[in-house]
């Protein structure tokens, strides 16, 4: 007997309602595309609500001299040169036009003195860039967008899950999965899907993301032949709570330290004067005043060792924890009491402000806080073409934080935020156009529907008893202390037998009740993508023999220049998974002498 | 509630065709917040717990429930701040249709905000840049840190003990949100018209209930609900006004 399901026809189909996923389907609808939008939660609560300091672009609005070619240099630099320079140049050069456009769509940021856009410093970015609206842009950059998203032609489909992208003949034909409310089995039929699930990072057990950040789009692009690029890179931002247990890993904002704010350790000692690395010695403060004068003279002085891009100063924390030099609670101290008024604070770092009270009932503008590396960002993911973020595989895009290249080998603060407009804009844009080339649709095939509904439904006549919320507890162990800020080859080597015996077990997790709004049997489809994610990062994190940005070994401690010239490739084949190092392409002459500019 | 000791949750578990109270214990580790509980007691004994929640951070406003009897976000209310003894109850928002436990349809909210005409901008500076300065910026920017958990919703009268006014009636999320294009300075559309029609603005009698529950603490009533029914009154029921334009044919 066939399974019942019912049918939706669009031409655009857009995977994702964060950022991404938003700018997606609005370009998508905006072309003319008959679009959709999927999102496993409520509209308006996707993970870049999370996001605070700010979106980077070279307005230069605060520091005249910034462009775009700066931007493109701290980007690539910030990145370790890992990074798909194209995709680094479209985004320096098109990320203020994305910014003052969400201005037009009611954005309502922080402004100078000059009536104009504010604009903040950051680790890695030269110039003060972020435009910002306090602490919270994030937010105000997801709710710009639904409301601009909810007066256009597109339709929305909250929870709903999708589990598995639909293919005919190599091309994408749709895509299948089931709505939350009453556990009914869904087709969506499409001319071209766009991938904007955002991260991974509920793959470890420390992380700033949300129950979503499970991998879904990194789990569907491989199961439908799509590659995946440099995803060993993960990103662990050096500053999330430690404190009290229940909100251990929940982010605060790097504006902290772009605002004033420094690292200590338990002697009170500002430790980060003695990890400035050899690749940005040149451009970093040498002592305590000359980092402290460049809050006020920029010019004539160098950043603070504090703004030093993420995975260098992610490093730095986890070596003074571990020679012992850490906070009661195994972390180390940020301080901005000491620095700034508590005004000042308040009015800067609203929501850290209220999020340390209600959480940890620290008050931020009387004590330090006690932060340690949190799992934060996703740099690998769908390798994608730079131009117009199309996949491997015909009709499937992606953009965000689930597509690979722009970031490199470590992102940048604040590049996030203007990633998911620049390129959530392309997707959408090369979306609707393959749809509208499309000489006939393919319909997906009901032998692919037929084993994807078999598929999401085994659980309720699973034979074991398991509850898949253990096997993810255990899965994020494993990858913490493995896979995580530090690695070697002994490690990942018992990660992955784990995670064949997790992928064993997880085969057998049953699920209880109705299928009307389930959780448990929701966590079953959250194990498949997880363990494929935990899979490939770790097969991917081992076949790098170097550290570099987000990717850490003990075992190899140094960068190797002839690491730096591969992105690492993994695709599944005939049901196996296949790595491979692909060539970055040689960068143009001038975009290379932008490089070398001080 | 101290960490170490066993918490008893009383949830409210069942679907629109009926439910009852079922009681799970937790153990209280410190800074335990009610939705940690309650994801505890999912992954160790009630898998099929309906419970809706992402950020965990108090910015996404998911995880908006009543604790007892309390409108809050789970994800910000700390077990050792509970004050009152004995269980702690967890039952869904009141004011919206029961989806199953503690998971309401909140579709509601999303059709009201379809209703008002989106922000239109008039022209930008001769130079072609925009300006606003950071003092009317922090006028709307208050409403605009709105995180949609709809709580305010949820405690408005006119919506919880009146779902007839639901057709003709905004409630406060969406007045902050009309106030927020209203003061904003580009803005150039006027929906004045629509805040006495259709948003229904005259129902709400200012017993404050929204602003008391919003966890953005967001001056919901006397920042936003009173300028907007000023700025009803000035342009429909002033006389001057009226005079004014009846002579000279202005609105």
């Amino acid at each position: 007997m066939r399974t019942a399901y019912s049918v939706h026809d669009y031409d655009v189909i857009v995977i994702g309602a964060g950022g991404a996923g938003m700018r997606a389907a609005i370009e998508a609808a905006q072309q003319g595309a008959r679009t959709a939008i999927i999102c496993k939660s409520l509209l308006g609560k996707a993970h870049t609500v999370m996001a605070e300091g700010g979106a980077a672009a070279a307005l230069g609005n605060v520091n005249p001299q910034d462009n775009w070619q700066v931007h493109f240099r701290d980007t690539m630099r910030g990145g370790k040169l890992l990074n798909n320079w194209r995709m680094a140049e479209i985004f320096a050069k098109e990320a203020p036009e994305r910014i003052l456009e969400l201005e037009e769509w009611g954005a309502v940021f922080d402004r100078t003195k000059d009536g104009l856009i504010s604009q903040r410093d950051f680790g890695g970015h030269r110039y003060a860039r972020l435009a910002h609206v306090g602490d919270r842009t994030g937010l105000e950059i997801i709710r710009t967008l639904q409301y601009k998203l909810i007066h256009l032609n597109v339709d929305v489909f909250m929870e709903y899950t999708v589990t598995r992208l639909l293919t005919d003949g190599g091309r994408i034909a749709g895509a299948f999965g089931y709505r939350r409310d009453t556990g009914e089995l869904q087709v969506f039929k499409a001319g071209a899907v766009v991938l904007a699930t955002g991260g991974f990072g509920k793959v470890w057990k420390y992380t700033s993301m949300s129950w979503e950040s499970t991998g879904d789009g990194i789990a569907l692009a491989l199961d439908a032949g799509a590659d995946l690029l440099d995803v060993e890179m993960v990103q662990f931002h050096p500053t999330g709570m430690v404190w009290p247990p229940g909100a251990r890993g929940i982010l605060v904002t790097e504006g902290v330290r772009g605002d004033g704010g420094v690292l200590r350790n338990k002697d009170g000692r500002r430790f980060m004067f003695d990890y400035i690395p050899e690749f940005f010695k040149a451009e970093t403060a040498e002592t305590e005043a000359e980092a402290d004068a460049w809050y006020t003279d920029k010019k004539n002085n160098r950043r603070p060792p504090e703004l030093l891009p993420r995975d260098e100063v992610t490093r730095a924390i986890y070596a003074e924890v571990k020679a012992g030099r850490g906070s009661p609670h195994g972390g180390v101290f940020l301080d901005i009491a000491s620095r700034r008024s508590a005004d000042y604070i308040r009015k800067r770092l609203p929501s850290m402000y209220h999020q340390f009270l209600e959480l940890a009932g620290v008050d931020i503008t009387r004590e330090p806080m006690e932060v340690y590396p949190t799992c934060h960002y996703s740099m690998g993911g769908i390798r994608v073409d730079a131009e117009t973020q199309g996949a491997t595989v015909p009709g499937l895009f992606a953009a965000g934080e689930v597509a690979a290249g722009l970031h490199g080998a470590n992102r940048l603060g604040g590049n996030s935020l203007t990633d998911i407009l620049v390129f959530g804009r392309r997707a959408g844009l090369y979306a609707a156009k393959h749809a509208r080339e499309l000489v006939h649709a393919s319909d997906p095939l009901d032998d692919q529907i037929e084993e994807a509904a078999r598929e999401l439904l085994a659980p309720f006549a699973a034979a074991g008893g398991e509850s898949p919320y253990a096997i993810q507890a255990e899965l994020q162990e494993v990858m913490q202390e493995h896979v995580g800020i530090y690695r070697d080859e002994a490690g990942m080597r018992t990660a992955l037998d784990k995670i064949q015996q997790l992928k064993r077990r997880a085969r057998a997790v049953r699920a209880e009740g109705p299928r009307e709004y389930n959780p448990g049997w929701h966590a079953t489809r959250d194990l498949h993508s997880m363990l494929t994610v935990a899979e490939v990062v770790t097969l991917a994190a081992l076949e790098r023999k170097e550290t570099r940005g987000g990717h850490s070994r003990t075992d190899y401690p140094a960068a190797d220049p002839q690491w730096g010239k591969v992105n690492v490739v993994v695709r599944k084949v005939g049901g196996e998974l296949q790595l491979d190092r692909v060539p970055i392409p040689e960068m143009p002459a001038e975009l290379k002498a932008l490089l070398e500019a001080t | 509630m101290k960490p170490g000791e066993k918490v008893t949750l009383r949830v409210w578990r069942g679907s629109p065709a009926g439910g009852a109270f079922r009681e799970y214990q937790v153990e209280v580790a410190p800074g335990m917040v009610v939705l940690d509980a309650l994801r505890a007691a999912q992954a160790a004994e009630a898998p099929d717990l309906a419970i809706r929640w992402n950020c965990k951070a108090g910015k996404c406003g998911s995880c908006s429930a009543e604790v007892n009897g309390h409108p809050v976000l789970m994800c910000m209310t700390r077990l050792e701040e509970i004050r009152e003894p004995g269980p702690v109850t967890v039952t869904p928002l009141k004011t919206f249709p029961l989806i199953k436990d503690l998971v309401t349809d909140v579709s509601f909210n999303y059709q009201k905000a379809k209703e008002i005409p989106p922000f239109t901008p008039g022209p930008k500076d001769p130079d072609g840049k925009r300006r606003m300065y950071q003092e009317d910026v922090e006028r709307i920017q208050e409403f605009r840190k709105c995180i949609e958990c709809f709580l305010c919703q949820n405690v408005c009268h006119v919506i919880r003990d009146h779902p007839e006014h639901k057709p003709a009636f905004a409630g406060p999320r969406f007045f902050i949100y009309l106030a927020n294009l209203e003061m904003h300075p580009w803005d150039t559309v006027d929906r004045t018209d629509l805040i006495k029609g259709q948003a229904g603005i005259g129902f709400c009698n200012i017993t404050k209930c929204c602003t008391e529950v919003c966890p953005e603490k967001i001056r919901i009533t006397d920042n936003a609900i009173i300028p907007l029914k000023e700025r009803v009154v000035d342009q429909h029921y002033d006389p001057i006004l009226w005079l004014w334009r009846r002579v000279t044919g202005r609105r």
